[in-house]
């Protein structure tokens, strides 16, 4: 029983920085349809800018967060800005190779400039873990959660009651209806990925210290982040962040009870099997983003 | 003129184990050639019915698994207390299992293409491939996991009054890998002039007409998964027989990257194009390796990639043949788009 709650512990930690990951990756491919394979090369982007505030330039370990969330949405805005916009209005297996030129290129300039060998990060907080009963969680881990669940509420408000977020919304239930009503849809698709590649750069900024950093390490979390985009459905923020739960459960579940080889197989199989059984996600409803 | 050319390329092609004598090229133009084999088969799929399959490495390393199991043999336990005992087999029953295993592999992927297209046919692709690899390299008993299938024999012809002839030098390997993949061409060639082909781009073009003409949807699109999984699985097999060794990394999604830029640059949707990309991109790191490092090539790569899809969208052949057509009648009138790109796809 124990070892069950100790799995749901690590769940949850897990989920949070899965549901950013999915968040930021429904809203791009809900709203500008661009299957985006740029969105694990940002996850290490981020984890590389925590490196670099912390352990290179020596500044505060809590300043590094908000600085990776800038760096993401700056690279995500000029990749939106070369690459996607002159396609604007090519089939999706353009943009989509496209992108596949783009995290090649991407992953291979990291390993050029920071070499193969894996990173890690100093934190601020004690060893020894936070010990409740049959559990124990370590520091970093509840601050990892907090900070997760800070992020997702942020997106979850900004989506919800701005008027970015409802021109956001409108453009993704009908891009020329929204044009029509003054909508600038050409800035909602810029600011769309941008927002999307700072919250995969903030989940890599925030997974990077409890794991190590190094040049391929998006990948996983780029396949991750598809699986829980397909479990909650295109474009739907609440489904996402449950996806990010399941998927993180699965993983721990799978691990545990299973074997630790096939940890990363849960997320594969999920998509496969919701592709197969329930195409339009978990939690299919009305298409909106919210 | 169109036969001369292809006579003069064949021709030019066969000769050239007769003069080039380093093995470092050597080596570089059985592996191209062997991933033009697979970027044949992949651009029958993407080319003529437009699904864009991101799994394709799948039906490669699953034919490459196969062949070097049958011709190494395994013992594996099964749930039960039972045993498996395979005992070794010739590489040449290797390579025909290779090619019947990964057609029934494509077989499934077909019937899985009919229920999800565009985008989301590509995510389970890829998640088909990486569970394939997972398995291969959690399954160590049968794959030997990381440590990989050392030994495999090389595939031995049986040649009537010759005897036993073993293809295990680059010299061999060479006109095997040529003579497999002008089979394929062939293959794929009389395919597409077919019946069945213009089903297959009817349905590209227009579905909604396709089958309103009569074109059956599913047997088409299985039909053309499973013959070009199986030649992937062949091409597969020549990599097994012919490196020796076989690991899950061959499994890894950047070959399959590597097949989908060979088709996209040469022209998907045209028969030449995989050939004439397959080998630009093949020998591009070459012709890299004495001015760049590794990582840099790797970051040219993808550039080279974007810039093809910015600058030459429908490929180098399609462009070439179109360039030629209108000097030669003086016009400037384009030829048809839809023969060789795909319409913007819904998701399922």
């Amino acid at each position: 029983m124990s070892e069950f709650l100790q799995h749901l512990i690590n769940m949850l930690v897990l989920g949070g920085t899965y549901a950013l990951l999915g968040i930021g990756l429904t809203l791009i491919f809900g709203i500008m349809n661009v299957v985006n394979f740029t969105h694990g090369v940002l996850y290490t982007f981020g984890a590389y800018i925590m490196f670099i505030v912390v352990q290179q330039l020596g500044l505060n370990f809590f300043l590094a967060l908000p600085v990776a969330v800038l760096a993401g949405w700056l690279l995500g805005a000029a990749i939106e800005l070369t690459l996607l916009r002159p396609l604007r209005g090519s089939d999706i297996d353009t943009t989509m190779l496209v992108m596949i030129g783009a995290w090649i290129a991407m992953q291979s300039g990291t390993l050029w400039i920071w070499g193969g060998v894996a990173k890690s990060v100093a934190t601020p907080f004690p060893e020894a873990p936070l010990v409740l009963g049959p559990v124990s969680v370590s520091w970093l881990r509840l601050f990892v959660l907090a900070a997760a669940a800070m992020l997702i509420l942020v997106t979850y408000l900004l989506i919800n009651k701005t008027s970015l977020g409802r021109a956001m919304r409108a453009t993704f239930q009908d891009h020329d209806t929204a044009s029509l009503m003054g909508v600038n849809v050409d800035m909602i698709y810029t600011s769309t990925f941008a927002i999307g590649s700072s919250l995969a750069a903030a989940a890599g900024a925030l997974l990077g210290p409890v794991y190590v950093i190094f040049p391929q390490m998006g990948d996983l979390a780029a396949v991750k982040a598809f699986a829980i985009v397909i479990l909650g459905g295109l474009g739907n923020i609440t489904g996402a962040v449950i996806g990010g739960f399941i998927l993180a459960l699965a993983e721990e579940l799978g691990a545990g009870y299973v074997s630790s080889g096939y940890r990363d197989a849960m997320g594969f199989l999920i998509i496969i099997a919701v592709l197969i059984f329930r195409p339009t996600g978990l939690f299919a409803r009305a298409e909106r983003v919210g | 003129m169109k036969t001369i050319v292809t006579i003069l390329a064949v021709t030019a092609l066969a000769s050239v184990p007769l003069w080039l004598r380093d093995p470092y090229l050597l080596n570089a133009l059985i592996t191209t050639g062997i991933f033009v084999i697979g970027a044949m088969s992949l651009n029958l799929l993407l080319g003529f019915t437009g699904q864009l399959s991101l799994g394709h490495i799948a039906f490669f390393g699953i034919g490459a698994y196969v062949s070097a199991l049958t011709s190494l043999g395994f013992d594996i336990g099964l749930p039960g207390g039972f045993r498996l005992v395979h005992a070794p087999w010739p590489p040449i029953i290797g390579f025909v299992l290779a090619i019947l295993i990964a057609g029934l592999c494509g077989y499934f992927v077909g019937l899985l293409s009919f229920r999800v297209r565009g985008a989301y046919f590509v995510i389970v692709t890829i998640s088909f491939a990486e569970v394939v690899r997972l398995v291969a390299l959690n399954w160590v008993e049968l794959t030997q996991g990381p440590l990989a299938l050392t030994n495999i024999p090389s595939i031995a012809l049986l040649l009537p009054g010759f005897g036993e002839l073993t293809l295990r030098t680059k010299f061999h390997n060479y006109y095997l890998v040529l003579v497999v993949a002008l089979i394929a061409y062939l293959l794929i060639a009389r395919l597409v002039h077919s019946h069945f082909g213009r089903s297959m781009r009817g349905l590209m073009e227009n579905e909604t007409l396709a089958v309103s003409v009569g074109i059956d949807v599913t047997r088409t699109l299985t039909i053309a998964a499973v013959i070009s999984a199986a030649i992937a699985g062949a091409a597969g097999s020549l990599y097994a027989h012919y490196i020796r060794i076989i690991d899950p990394e061959v499994f890894a999604f950047i070959n399959t990257v590597t097949m989908v830029i060979m088709v996209i640059s040469g022209g998907k949707g045209s028969l030449a194009g995989p050939v004439v990309g397959g080998l630009i991109f093949g020998l591009l790191p070459v012709a890299l390796r004495p001015v760049m490092a590794p990582e840099a090539q790797w970051i040219a790569y993808g550039g080279v990639l974007i810039a093809i899809l910015f600058v030459l969208p429908r490929g180098i052949v399609p462009s070439l043949a179109q360039r030629l057509t209108r000097r030669r009648s003086g016009t400037t009138t384009l030829a048809p788009v839809g023969l060789t790109e795909t319409g913007a796809k819904e998701p399922a």
